[in-house]
This record gives structure tokens, sequence and C-alpha cells, in this order.
């Protein structure tokens, strides 16, 4: 059975799993970081999303080998700074309703404002339409988006 | 230290209430300084199942519904936290576990809060009163020289005050009152505001624990194997190849298919299709949707078992404008984005589930039905939901994971997949409605007939001989409170053997878009502007008339006006729940492309808990409300679902959701519902706003433009 090391939130792992495991369900069952959340498992719904070198992935279609000595960061990760502006501002306007969604909505929002501060309505519309909200918090989510990258400036 | 048990399982919250600008979340109590003031045996003062407050003034509330999103494990202790005069801040929130002496926990049908409305009030002035009897004896003094504020019993006379935790000693040897006297709405201090959900910052720093996250020490994970259609079974299986894969422990057939446990999900996942399975497809192996619709159409032209009549029908109205027209809506489902899942434990004859279940005492009934235990051998503990819409109201998985459980003799978590949720739910009814009416020709209602065709959900779940009369079909059709003077409503109910339930509003997704669809037509037919029409069959006075004016104001509806070519604005009234709702949405149609500009909403729900929470349901109604209008259908082909996952059952997205401008009535009626008042108005909205901007009525959903 094959061993991985991965780097997860800083932190160095083992894990000894079939090759192809989703990284999803490594993070989730052999780490028991359960932020990351499972919902559609094909890549569309964006709720299990990470970070993988900084950039916004979606773990349930990213397999553990590809995850090798990259840096991986969860929403766990991301919550060690709970001042971060997401969060605050995810506070302050009430985001979240079951909140299921809302790591992922968190880490694709966060992977997109770490490349470009000042993303144009356009950017935002297509990298946040890809992540899915049953409940519909979709209408504070802009909000919250209008208002932090109008606080940025 | 059986207390240091229990205070590990509490939950320490920290919000404020926000009024104006001043937003500001507290940083949490951190859990060890509160473990360092807790004595070793505190003693407890607990007048009610609902709160406990310890010697050294710690007030626990307990919260026994279900956490779905909706906010009401902030709502429901706010109530207590009310009467009892605590501070907000300090107190700590419970989640109870299933257990009648809490009275009906299921929480669905938008009750949580107006059926406990009063027992939460009484359960918090209960407490109050008898702390301030307790303190008022060590005075020596009169209980009404003594009042409660912030967790003290303070006396009027010399200004001294005792703490609760002072007083839980002598309050809890004193009789408790059965007529406690419930504040005055206008001195709340809690309801009202804009109070933080005392469950987000877990949420969103990914910490919160939802059914799907449980871990139980030696737990396996488990996934099952279903027929593919409904009304199957297994008729063989060979399990040797699943065995052989890594991580898999075990292989148990159950009532509902075959089970894989490993050591994984995914390992559980990869067993479960390494499985080969022969199915017997039942007797339903064929059915295809147009059977179903083949089923309604037949009766399109009966009249129906007569449900309501008001006037007559059938009576001669000189040269009346008649008009009729035939509305439909397809099978759709719930799919929250938590799939089905469930921990079980059996063990000794005795069961423990970790459930997040809408319908608790349902789950503890079931597991005990399926395990042939009692019920008092069942501990049910609720999680918390990604979503529940009303799927979680049903409790299979949590009977799949006990049988699983029993099977195996292991602790298992059952996770289902996406594609098992699209296609062993328990969907929303498909429905045609047959819609006749009548105006006059100086334009007043005069005939208004409304037969639904449906499978019924009461009828399926409850009682196989359920009559129309007696079913649920015409939920949102039945007591319009529009004055027509010739108004007649009928059913007739379709077998089905498709597993039907509650989806967010039930029947009243459904009825209202067919009622206030036509009533539009309606309107046109006579000539009269659809607000103006729809408020002349109103009384001025009522709750409905003004939610609907409010509305019009906020936006900025124009009596008559006709907007520019491509655009449209379009009206929607709904009553239920015992609230009121009115909604507006613009639209722009460019070359058959539909973009929605902008929903108005306002409700009229009777006092508001909490209002944050009360424009995010709302919010939340009408996405939810246009996902089912634009892009959800079940489609059923041989025999069982085709739909299997978000890209062939889609969502509304952050792109194509309007601008939403939520309005709610400040007033003193009793508490409405919440939940579920935002669906029914929400489609007719839209698509009597497509007819405003096209000319295009939209009768059937999903809508289609071409
Ligand atoms: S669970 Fe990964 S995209 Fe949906
Ligand atoms: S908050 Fe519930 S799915 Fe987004």
């Amino acid at each position: 059975m094959p061993k991985y090391k991965l780097n997860v939130n800083n932190k160095n792992y083992n894990v000894t799993v079939e090759a192809g495991t989703p990284l999803l369900w490594v993070l989730r069952d052999n780490l028991n970081l359960t932020g990351t959340k499972y919902s559609c498992g094909e890549g569309l719904c964006g709720s299990c999303t990470i970070h993988i070198d900084g950039k916004a992935e979606r773990s349930c279609i990213v397999s553990v080998e590809e995850a090798v000595d990259k840096k991986i960061t969860t929403i766990e990760g991301l919550a060690e700074n709970p001042d971060h502006p997401i969060f605050k501002t995810w506070i302050e306007l009430e985001v979240s309703q079951c909140g299921y969604c809302q790591p992922g909505q968190i880490m694709t929002l966060a992977a997109m404002l770490d490349s470009d501060s000042r993303p144009s309505r356009k950017e935002i519309d297509n990298t946040m339409s890809t992540v899915l909200c049953r409940c519909g918090t979709y209408h504070r989510i802009r909000k919250a988006i209008d208002k932090i990258v109008e606080e940025k400036q | 230290m059986s207390n240091s048990v229990k205070q590990t399982r509490r939950e320490f919250i920290k919000v404020v209430g926000i009024s104006g600008s001043g937003l500001i979340l507290a940083s949490f109590i951190p859990f060890n300084n509160v473990l360092a003031n807790v004595g070793d045996d505190p003693k407890i003062f607990s007048p009610s199942v609902f709160l406990k407050i310890d010697s050294n003034g710690i007030v626990t509330i307990i919260f026994h519904r279900s956490e779905m999103g909706q906010g009401v494990k902030t709502a429901l202790p706010m109530l207590v936290a009310e009467e009892l005069e605590v501070d907000w801040e300090k107190i700590i929130i419970e989640q109870s576990d299933a257990d009648k002496k809490y009275g009906n926990q299921s929480t669905g049908g938008s009750t949580s809060v107006r059926r406990n409305w009063e027992p939460l009030r009484v359960a918090g002035a209960t407490a109050r009163e008898m702390l301030i009897l307790a303190a008022a004896k060590k005075w020596n003094t009169g209980t009404s020289n003594c009042y409660a504020e912030n967790g003290f019993i303070i006396n009027k006379s010399n200004g001294k005050k005792y703490s609760y935790g002072e007083l839980v000693e002598d309050a809890a040897k004193l009789p408790v009152p059965t007529d406690v006297k419930l504040k005055d709405p206008k001195d709340f201090k809690l309801i009202g505001k804009r109070v933080h959900r005392v469950d987000t910052p877990d949420k969103i720093f990914g910490k919160a624990i939802f059914g799907i996250d449980v871990v139980v020490p030696g737990m396996f994970y488990a996934a099952l194997s279903r027929c593919p259609t409904f009304g199957g079974k297994v008729k063989s299986f060979d399990a040797a190849k699943a065995k052989s894969m890594p991580g898999v422990v075990d292989v148990v057939e159950i009532s509902n298919g075959v089970a894989v446990i490993a050591d994984s999900t995914w390992r559980a996942f990869k067993g479960r299709d390494s499985l080969i399975i022969e199915w017997d497809l039942g007797p339903y192996a064929n059915v295809t949707t147009e059977d179903i619709r083949n089923e309604m159409l037949k009766h399109v032209k009966d009249e129906g078992a007569e449900l309501e009549n008001r006037g007559n029908i059938n009576t001669n109205i000189k040269d009346e404008i008649k008009l009729d027209a035939v509305y439909e809506v397809p099978f759709i489902t719930h799919a929250p984005m938590e799939p089905m899942n469930c921990v079980a434990k059996y063990q000794n004859g005795k069961a423990e589930i970790w459930a997040p279940t809408q319908n608790a005492q349902d789950a503890q009934n079931e597991t005990a039905r399926v395990l042939g235990i009692s019920k008092n051998d069942v501990t049910v503990h609720i999680t918390l939901m990604g979503g529940g819409f009303g799927r979680r109201l049903v409790n299979d998985y949590v009977v799949e994971a006990a049988e699983i459980s029993k099977a195996c003799g292991k602790t298992i978590k059952l996770t289902w997949t996406r594609e098992e949720d699209m296609k062993f739910g328990f969907f929303r009814p498909p429905s045609m409605s047959v819609l006749k009416g009548s105006v006059t020709k100086d334009g007043k209602p005069a005939k208004f007939y409304h037969h639904v065709i449906a499978p019924s959900i009461s009828q399926m779940r409850f009682n196989k001989n359920l009559k129309a009369e007696e079913s649920d079909i015409a939920d949102g059709t039945i007591d319009l409170q529009y004055q027509i003077p010739n108004l007649k409503i009928t059913g007739t109910l379709i077998p089905t053997h498709v597993p039907i339930s509650w989806w967010r509003a039930v029947y009243n997704s459904q009825n209202p878009f067919a009622v206030e669809s036509f009533i539009d037509e309606m309107a046109y037919a006579a000539n009269k502007d659809p607000f103006i029409f729809r408020k002349e069959m109103l009384p001025s006075d009522s709750r409905l008339a003004n939610v609907m004016n409010v509305a019009v104001e906020k936006a900025g509806w124009q009596v008559g006006k006709k907007l520019p070519a491509g655009k449209g604005m379009g009206i929607a009234i709904f009553s239920g729940y015992e609230s009121y709702c009115a909604q507006i949405a613009e639209v722009t149609v460019n070359n058959n492309k539909l973009k929605i500009d902008r929903y108005v909403a306002v409700i009229d729900c009777g006092i508001v808990v909490n209002p944050d929470t009360v424009e995010a349901q709302l919010e939340g109604a009408i996405v939810f409300a246009l996902s089912a209008a634009l892009k959800s259908e079940i489609t059923i082909q041989k025999g069982g679902v085709k739909e299997s996952n978000f890209d062939d059952y889609p969502m509304l997205a952050y792109d194509e959701t309007p601008v939403i401008e939520t309005y709610y009535i400040k007033n003193t009626y009793k508490v409405g519902g919440v939940g579920e008042v935002g669906i029914g108005a929400c489609a007719p909205a839209l698509t009597n706003a497509i007819f405003a901007a096209t000319g295009k009525r939209i009768r059937r959903l999903p809508v289609k433009l071409i």
C-alpha cells in the first residue's frame, strides 16, 4: 500500500491509502479535517474547495498523489487567522445559513482575492458562480464581497 | 465528575445583538475559564426541561428542535432568555437529544417559533418568577419589591442584588408556579433585535460538526447499494470482489439493499461499486414520467371531488369574459448540500444514533421498530444539518444505518453519495391544475374554479384510504382570501408508487403558482392592472392587502404603466403559516434569454423574533423557489430517477441571483411562520413578470421560453 507525504496547513502528515483516493476523503477521514465538505464528488459544486499552492482546487477531484509535495490549505488553516476580512465580513453580514457550502465559498473567494485584490465584477461572477449554495445565500455573498473589495481600496 | 462530562458537550457562545451600524462580534468565552469557575458539584435549578441554572450562575438553554440553516438555534433560546432576563452573551445553548418530554420536536411546517412562542417564554418566565420569590424571601420583602435584570434579582428599595447562581438552591425548593405573567411585547429587550446566529463562527471556520462529520471511537464507514427502480429488491448478490477490496471489513444485506463496511468512506464507496447484484426490478420497472403525467391528464376533464364552494360557479352572468388554462409542475427533489448520512451504534440491545434529522422522535421510533427494541433503548443525538428543506423529515437513512450496524455488529457511519441523494429522494409530487374563470365586462372577478390533480403526500404516508376531501393536495388554493363571488375548488388524487414527501412549503409550492398566474390572466382579461385587480378582491384592511401595498411602493410598481420592450414586472401574493407575503419580480427578456433583475419581497409574520433571520429566510426561499421554477425537474425513466448530480439537476448560481430586497412589517400580531412563507409567491411573480415582458404565459414549470 503506497504511503504519501502531505503538507496540510503547514503540518506534515504521512498517509497510507490507495493511489487515486480523492484528497477530500484523505482530509476528512484520515486527517479528520472535516471542514472540507463533500457534496457532489464530481467537481460540480465547490463545497470541497481547498488551496493547493495557493490556488483554489476541488479536493474531490484531486487525487492524493497529485497533492504530494504541494502546500495544502484547508478552511481550518485559513481559520488560523479568524480576523481575515472574509471571516469578519461573513459574520458581520450573517452570510451563512446552514453553513455547509460556506467553507467552499470562503476558500474560493480567498484564493481569488489573493491573486487579485481588486477583481472585476465579471471575474467575481465567473469564480463565485461555480460554488453552489442550496440555502440561497448568494445575495449576501455578493454584498460581503462588495464590502471586502471596497474596503481593500 | 459527571458534571465535567456535561461541560464538554456545552457550546460556548458569545454574541452581541446589533442595532444600527454597531456590529460587533465579541470573542468567544475561553472554555477553560468557565470550567475553572465551576465547582465540583454545582447545584442545579431546572424548573423546566428547557433550561437549567447552576450555582455558579451558568445558564444553559436547551434547544430541542433541529437547526438546518433557518436560524432557530438562535431564535428559540432568545425566547427563553427574553423572559429569564439573562445576559444573552453569557448563556450556553445545548442541543437536546430526541425525547418526548420536549413535546413536538419535528422541525417542519414553519412551526419552530410559532409553536414554541408560548412554552419557551413560559419556561423562562417561570424560572424568573421563582428566582424573584427566592430573593424576596431572603430579604424578607414582597416579590413586587424585586425585579430581574441581566442575571440578577434586584431589591427595589435598597438596590441590593443576588446573582441567579446565589439563588439556585433556594429557588429549587419552591413549588413551580403555573400561571406566570409573560412580558408585554413593548418591554422586549432581545426579541426583535438583530442577533447574530450562535452557530455562524463555527460554521465558517470549518469547525461545526454536521451529521456527516461525526466521528465515534471505533467507527467504520458504510455505503449501500440500492435497487435502481422504486419497488424493486435484491434477488442475489456476489460479494467476493467487494470483500477483497482494501479496507473492506464486511458486506451485509439489509431491507434496502447491500451494504459494504470499510475503514474509510472512499473504500466503502469503492467496495460498494464492486458488488455484483442481481436485482428484482419489481412491478414498476418500466414506469416513466410520461406514464404518471398521462394518469393526471386523464382527469383534466373531470369535475373532481368538491373541496370548497362559494356562490354558484354555474350561475349565468351576462357578457362574462371566460378563460381557462391548465398549469403543471413536475417532480422535484430537495438536494440539500449535505447528502444523507447517519452514524449508528447498536450494541447489547441498545442503539445510539447521531443523525442530521428534522424529525428526531420519529428517528427514535423508526430505529426501535426496525431493530425490534424498545424506544427507551434508542438514543438519538441531533446534529447540525447542511440543509433540510423537508427531506430530513423522513428517516429512511437512519433506518438504513441502524440496520447496517446491527447486521455487522459495528458502529458505522453511512454516507450517501450525491447520486444516491438524487435517485432515492422523497420527491415533491407533480401536479396539474385545471383553472376556469370569468370576469364581468366591467372588469370584476365573477368565477374561479380550480381542480387540483396530484398525488397526495398524506395519503401515501399516513392513510392509503384517504379521500381527496381529507387530503393535503389543495393546500395553497383552499381558503383564498380573494373575495370572488363564485368559487369552487376540487381535487383528484393520483396514485403513485414514487416516494413523495414534504418539500419546502409542500403544496404551497405548486398551487399558488397556478392560482396567482391565473389571477393574473383574469386581470388581463378584465383589462385591469394586476395589482389593482388583486387589491379590489381583498378587504382593504387585510394584512395580505397591506404587504401587497408595501411591495408595490417599494418596487416602484406604477399602475397601468408599460415598461420598455423586453422588461416586465410581475406581482404575486401568498398567505399561509399564519403569515403573509407579497413579491414583485422584475425581469428582462432579450432574444428569449431571461435575466431576473430584482425581487422585492414583503412579509408580515406578526412579531419578528430576529429580523436578520427573517430576511435571510426570505432571500433563501426566493433562490430556492427560483431554482425550482427555472431549472428543477426529476424525470422517472425505467422505473427510477434519471437525474444523478448537479449537472443534470442544476440549481440557481451566484450570477443568476437577482438583487433581493426584503421588508418585514412591524406589528404585534401573533408570531407566524417564516421558513416556507417566501416560496408560494416566488414562481408566479416570475412568470407574471415574464408575461408582462413578452406576452408569453408560462403554464408549466420549469420555465421554457422557447
Ligand atoms: S464535492 Fe467537490 S466539487 Fe462538489
Ligand atoms: S449555506 Fe446552506 S448550502 Fe450554502
